[in-house]
């Protein structure tokens, strides 16, 4: 779960005790002219949970209140990614003198925590890692303990931070407790920013939530943005199915994330087009039946693949959901089954008894069907 | 990590309804359990084991080689470490949507106490005609039989489905081994492979790989020294990029773990790769130079 800017800075850097700039919130032009009266020479921000806000020009210089309100005009309504600009962040001008970047994230493959700094700082850490792999220093933790100030220490040896170090060194040192506390899936601060006055200060931040972990997060999770939906997804989210619509008209219900991702395909490999990713694996078995809704309800589908192949999700349970939502919805499009695995004997008799089609043997021809009939 | 019948397997969350179910499918196929585990009903036994409070009791009075644990995700770091501190060698974690920093805990524990995790968020191990421990289908003849060919997968309904097409070939499974779909996993696909490589019972091995991560290109690496012969299939090539695919670990970013990345490392690592499951048990059956006896 993604946060926008504004969010990251108050909920998390500013309760972790890392300086962020004077701001304040605004939905309105009218909001951003009051804010730059009190705040003065300001940096208006648009507030979307997405990289690339400089260059897709939503963040912009006032200097007075009217300037302010022009530039807030301009951004407000804005598109930026998959996103529309509604709110903005009114924050005081800083003085940078030098920029740096600074990250807390899983190292997935050592399987532990990784505190990433670079005096590079201000520009995508994937181009300084691609244009200047030395200028990345790394700092892997122990998931059972915090860095230590030695650690610390290291990591920012010979990089000529003058008295800047103590402060960095605390903020690396609150950012990952944070990191921590926050469950973090990335925690990120570009630019953290050296001031003329001598203060560091963090200027923007990247905050993503491990999604696993919003359970116990649940006094900060209200305050994160959902994904851009279509209102097909929204639907499947409500229902807790992850659903992805996509443009193709094969529609596709099957068990597991593997099966569904091979379900596309081999729908794919006969020359047809997927229309979604619709998972019901794992505890989400029990739900076909208004997975079988769902998968209808996308007006781009002509041919439906259920494929079911039962390993914890049992098949009987799922053609029941299906046979179920099949006699309430009646489906207008053909529809191809394939079924193997725990419970096949039951739920292949369940789709022949009730709904008279012959289950196909072979995933691969039942597929083959559909994306024929689509055609 | 081929579990056999010898191997005294413990349940974690034996007393609920899906460790129940399965439970009772183990104990029937074949699998050695001795106990399970649940605070609350220690000293009662439930479909036919004795429960203890704790996998250190269970380990001291019946002996924990594996343990299997049926545990919501909020819960699971505490059963996996106290898993790990008891001893067990070789920890089986089906939970999916645990906590990403619960599960570096789990690695961390793991790591201590020298444990051998499978998962997260694995469908577990089948040892064809002789025990297996998860949720994968042992049971159903037409899926699993016993036979020469290692099966290494992320995803359980997709190891299911190649399974079944190679039974369905006439070609039985030495083993199959569940990693898991989670982005951090206790058990690579080059782990897996080694083990498999060096089982006597094994004569060709597929892998059952996704999009996303970096361990297939691990895996590659390690491929270059098996003589044995590898077929693969990767699930994902149709994916759209940057958008998870409910395994947390298949998501696409730049070249990072990409379909055709992980074929190219692959063929360069000696395995055939094949485009549909159909595919595998043909190029497998070549590969060991026999006839299949189901239709290609």
């Amino acid at each position: 779960m993604n946060f926008e800017e504004h969010a990251a800075k108050s909920l998390i850097l500013h309760q972790a005790g890392i300086p962020i700039p004077r701001g304040i919130l605004c939905k309105t032009a009218d909001e951003a002219a009051q804010a730059a009266q009190e705040i003065g020479p300001c940096v208006v921000k648009a507030q979307v949970p997405t990289g690339k806000r400089g260059k897709a020009g939503g963040i912009k210089l006032a200097n007075t209140p009217q300037e302010a309100q022009q530039v807030a005009a301009q951004i407000l309504g804005m598109r930026i990614g998959d996103y529309t600009v509604e709110r903005l962040l009114i924050e005081e001008q800083a003085r940078i003198v030098r920029e740096f970047y600074l990250a807390v994230l899983h190292d997935t493959a050592a399987r532990k925590p990784l505190i990433l700094f670079s005096t590079e700082g201000g520009m995508d850490i994937e181009e300084v890692a691609a244009a200047k792999p030395g200028a990345i220093r790394r700092l892997p933790v122990d998931i059972d303990n915090v860095p230590r100030a030695r650690d610390i220490a290291g990591m920012l040896e010979g990089l000529d931070l003058g008295a800047a170090e103590q402060q960095i060194a605390q903020i690396v040192d609150n950012l990952y407790r944070a990191y921590r506390t926050r469950d973090a899936e990335l925690l990120e601060i570009n630019p953290l920013a050296l001031l003329g006055d001598g203060r560091v200060v963090a200027l923007d931040c990247k905050f993503v939530l491990d999604d696993s972990s919003v359970f116990r997060q649940g006094d900060i999770a209200g305050a994160g943005s959902a994904p851009p939906m279509t209102d097909l997804e929204r639907r499947g989210a409500e229902a807790g199915l992850k659903l992805i619509q996509l443009d193709g008209n094969v529609g596709v219900l099957a068990n597991g994330a593997g099966l569904t991702m091979t379900t596309m395909d081999v729908i794919r490999h006969y020359g047809g087009t997927p229309a979604n990713f619709l998972e019901i694996g794992g505890e989400a078995y029990t739900k076909s039946e208004i997975a079988l809704d769902l998968v209808l309800s996308n007006p781009g589908v002509k041919s439906l693949v259920i494929n079911f192949c039962g390993a914890f999700a049992r098949t009987d349970v799922m053609a029941d959901g299906v046979v179920k939502a099949w006699h309430k919805l009646k489906p207008k499009v053909p529809v191809f089954f394939s079924i193997h695995g725990t419970g096949e004997v039951e739920a292949v008799k369940l789709v022949k008894d009730e709904l008279g089609i012959e289950p196909y043997d072979f995933m691969e021809d039942a597929i083959q069907a559909a994306v024929k009939a689509a055609q | 990590m081929i579990v056999r019948k010898k191997d005294r397997v413990v349940v974690l969350g034996i007393t609920g309804k899906q460790g129940t179910f399965w439970t009772e499918k183990m104990i029937a196929y074949g699998t050695n359990v001795v106990g399970g585990i649940n605070p609350k009903r220690a000293g009662e036994s439930h479909v036919g084991v004795p429960i203890f409070a704790s996998t250190a009791e269970a380990a001291k009075a019946v002996g924990a080689d594996v343990a299997v644990g049926f545990i919501p995700p909020p819960m699971a770091k505490e059963a996996a470490v106290s898993a790990a501190e008891a001893g067990v060698k070789l920890l089986v974690v089906l939970t999916e949507h645990i906590p990403a920093q619960d599960v570096m805990a789990m690695h961390a524990a793991a790591a201590k106490h020298g444990t051998r995790i499978v998962g997260p968020n694995t469908a577990g191990m089948v040892t064809p005609g002789e025990c297996f421990v998860g949720i994968m289908p042992a049971f159903v003849p037409s899926v699993f039989k016993p036979g020469r060919v290692g099966v290494i997968s992320r995803s359980g309904s997709l190891g299911t489905l190649v399974c079944l097409n190679l039974t369905r070939a006439g070609l039985g499974q030495s083993a199959f081994i569940g990693i898991g779909g989670d982005p951090m996993l206790g058990t690579t696909t080059r782990d897996a492979l080694e083990a498999l490589d060096q089982d006597a019972g094994t004569d060709a091995i597929v892998i059952v790989g996704e999009i996303g991560g970096g361990m297939e290109e691990a895996a590659a690496e390690y491929a270059k020294r098996v003589a044995k012969p590898m077929v693969a299939f990767i699930a994902g090539a149709a994916a759209p990029a940057g958008k998870k695919m409910g395994h947390a670990g298949a998501i696409v970013t730049g070249n990072i773990g990409s379909y055709a990345g992980k074929r190219k490392a692959l063929e360069a690592g000696g395995v055939v790769v094949v485009d549909t499951p159909a595919q595998i048990a043909p190029a497998v059956a070549a590969g060991l130079g026999v006839r299949v006896t189901a239709r290609m």
